[in-house]
């Protein structure tokens, strides 16, 4: 899994069968220090609680779409949780 | 598997119901000696590690679903072992 801001917020009008109901959030891969790396993405949310601003971890691959419901459908990346503290000794908390 | 080092903790009550009372870790991958490579993985802790520590970690859905023995879980990077020595030849 990997850090992620979610920046925006993806509205579908048509989606493959299965992913009707599944939040769709653009967001900000992020280094392990909360730093921008890369370019955003579109993940689906298995919490469906996300929103932007929101520091988040995200899988990618086979188990992206294992986190769904129904779990047989055509994603690469979904957020599994969102972020409350990420601590680092010798590093400061962010929130 | 992937050779890495502990340098900090996720707290997160807002998740996947697999990952409730999961302990994830942040493992910066290194090189053999120890070297950061620059690239980063959040892990599942299997182990019970600590930050600083240096780790092996599985970075393959298969293997890590075996651990958690369950077909459906949505994992793949977890800790499996604390590594106190390499030695290379």
């Amino acid at each position: 899994m990997l850090l992620g801001r979610v920046v925006g917020v993806v509205v579908p009008c048509v989606v493959y069968e299965g992913l009707e109901a599944t939040p769709m959030l653009f967001v900000q891969p992020l280094d392990s220090h909360g730093d921008a790396k890369g370019r955003p993405l579109v993940a689906a949310d298995s919490t469906r609680m996300a929103g932007p601003g929101e520091l988040v971890y995200y899988e990618g691959g086979r188990e992206a779409a294992l986190a769904l419901d129904p779990p047989f459908v055509p994603v690469d990346h979904t957020i599994v949780g969102i972020v409350d503290a990420l601590h680092r000794p010798g590093d400061e908390a962010r929130p | 598997m992937t050779l890495g080092i502990v340098v900090g903790e996720i707290v997160s009550t807002i998740n996947h119901p697999f990952y409730d009372a999961k302990k994830l870790l942040v493992v910066e991958k290194t090189d053999p000696a120890g070297k950061p490579t620059g690239d980063y993985v959040i892990a599942v802790d299997a182990v019970d590690a600590g930050a600083g520590e240096r780790v092996l970690v599985n970075d393959e859905g298969n293997g890590a679903r075996q651990i958690f023995a369950s077909d459906t879980a949505p994992v793949r990077s977890v800790i499996v072992g604390i590594v106190d020595r390499i030695d290379l030849t």
